[in-house]
């Protein structure tokens, strides 16, 4: 279920590093406990994401829920995608509907997150 | 209530947890929030049939030779027009006019009225009428007594005549009948929160998982959904029904709510009357206004509303609305600005979105058979 080369933000986000660039999004967890999901608020590209701060929000039919960045760094890009069909996110939350790009100006930061086993056990924790 | 205690259950709790609902904590109550998903289960409710436990709501009988007088003083609406076997959609208020709560009015017998309220709202409500009894009148707090089922929807009526020998084509909308569902004696009235035909179902909670389950059965070939508060929210905001804690609460008076179809100013002395009248003579200065979102951008309770830069409001309830496909919401307005057409912004989360005052409800049935 979570890919094993990803690290995860105790808030259900993920990353996934490809050299010095984070490819962020939320798990899947996080999109079945939102539910249908309807408009997503991204960064704008060169926005500066602060690991643990608000850099957008995922809007459901039943709420909305702020989404945390799991990175520090410069957004070099964001998922167009999301703008016309929003309900990737409920289909495939751990690729096609990946949120942004950040390249990370902290990589250290990595250490402080879960790996897939810690946020697995998380998750059945909280259901 | 258990305010900072364990939620309650209801007794369908059990049968929740097998059909794979998502339960979460309202009024103080562990109910199922949704099953299969908000939008598939309000799509069910609008084309086919969808199946509530409401067992959560309050229950208050009246009853004795002046019930009616203590029912017309608590209430707003005109109980005396009631036939037996007939509803009315009421409010209780304070001395100052705000809510006390909004309910059901039904009359069962000359001598006896059966409330339903809001969950959160019960013992507040009985409280408030018992203060004002002053009459050859019984309140007795019936909530235990009762599980509340809803079906609602097109096939509503198709679903529990399989279930009844109760003659269903004969209860009239917002009347109700004394009758049976699957050998059980339950009280089924023709009304709902969903803008949908459909009944609800006022039963034993002994009775309850069985004929919610004979309820899921029988409406299988039409389609039927069981339904979470998601989608019951939803699907009343589409219909423009209030919710208490939302549009209307203390603070608020039933004329700003559009609610004075239900104060009946003539009909003799009733808890609030004075203050609705010195308001009048005031003027509404605010007023209830439905608005709908010109972007993809969610409107939320709670959110500021903007004219021309300047704060002029709030969101009472607000949301994607499934059946419509648009981003619905209720706002409270200046009353000189709630005008339909009128361009607002919506202030979300922090950055201003535009919205347009327009007609309510957002969604109105086509009556076919009433």
């Amino acid at each position: 279920m979570y890919p094993t080369d990803y690290k995860y933000t105790r808030e259900h986000e993920w990353v996934k590093v490809e050299g010095d660039v984070g490819v962020i999004g939320i798990t899947f967890h996080a999109q079945q406990a939102l539910g249908d999901i309807v408009y997503v608020e991204l960064p704008k590209v060169g926005t500066q994401a602060v690991q643990g701060k608000t850099i957008g929000a995922v809007e459901s039919v039943k709420a909305v829920s702020d989404i945390y960045s799991p990175v520090s760094g410069e957004v070099i890009e964001v998922n167009e995608a999301l703008a016309e069909t929003p309900e990737l996110l409920n289909r495939d939350p751990h690729g096609a509907a990946w949120l942004a790009k950040i390249r990370l100006s902290a990589p250290e930061e990595l250490e402080k997150l879960l790996d897939a086993e810690q946020y697995q056990a998380l998750v059945a924790e909280e259901s | 209530m258990s305010a900072g205690g364990e939620p309650r259950r209801t007794p369908l709790y059990q049968l929740h947890r097998e059909l794979g609902a998502r339960m979460v904590e309202f009024a103080g109550w562990e109910m199922p929030v949704l099953y299969s998903g908000i939008v598939e289960e309000h799509l069910a409710v609008r084309h086919a049939v969808g199946l509530f436990d409401v067992s959560h709501m309050g229950e208050i009988e009246i009853r004795g030779p002046e019930a009616l007088a203590l029912v017309n003083l608590v209430t707003t609406n005109d109980a005396s027009r009631l036939r037996i076997g007939q509803a009315q959609y009421s409010a209780m208020l304070y001395e100052h006019g705000g809510f006390v709560d909004d309910l059901l009015v039904h009359k069962v017998a000359d001598d006896h009225y059966f409330l339903c309220v809001n969950a959160a709202n019960q013992e507040k409500d009985y409280r408030h009428i018992c203060r004002y009894n002053r009459f050859r009148a019984e309140v007795e707090f019936a909530s235990e007594r009762y599980a509340q089922l809803a079906v609602q929807g097109p096939r509503a009526p198709d679903t529990l005549s399989r279930l009844t020998t109760t003659d269903l084509a004969a209860i009239r909308y917002y009347h109700f009948t004394d009758g049976e569902v699957a050998g059980a004696p339950a009280r089924i009235a023709r009304t709902g929160y969903t803008g949908e035909d459909g009944f609800e179902l006022y039963l034993a909670p002994t009775e309850a998982p069985r004929i919610f389950r004979e309820l899921l059965r029988a409406g299988e070939e039409f389609g039927i959904r069981p339904c979470g508060l998601g989608a019951r929210n939803t699907l009343r905001l589409e219909a423009r029904m209030a919710l208490y804690g939302h549009e209307i609460d203390a603070s608020i008076r039933p004329a700003e709510a559009g609610l004075d179809w239900i104060v009946k100013a003539d009909k003799g002395d009733f808890v609030g009357r004075e203050a609705l009248r010195r308001l009048a003579t005031e003027g509404v200065r605010r007023s209830l206004a439905g608005f709908v979102m010109r972007g993809r951008q969610v409107a939320r309770d709670g959110y500021p509303v903007y004219v021309e830069g300047r704060a002029v409001g709030w969101v009472t309830s607000g949301g994607p609305a499934p059946y419509l496909n648009k981003n619905i919401g209720l706002c409270y307005l200046p009353a000189e600005l709630a005008q339909v057409g009128r361009v607002i912004q919506i202030g979300v989360r922090g950055v201003p979105a535009e919205a347009e005052v327009v007609p309510t409800p957002f969604y109105r049935r086509r009556r076919l058979n009433q």
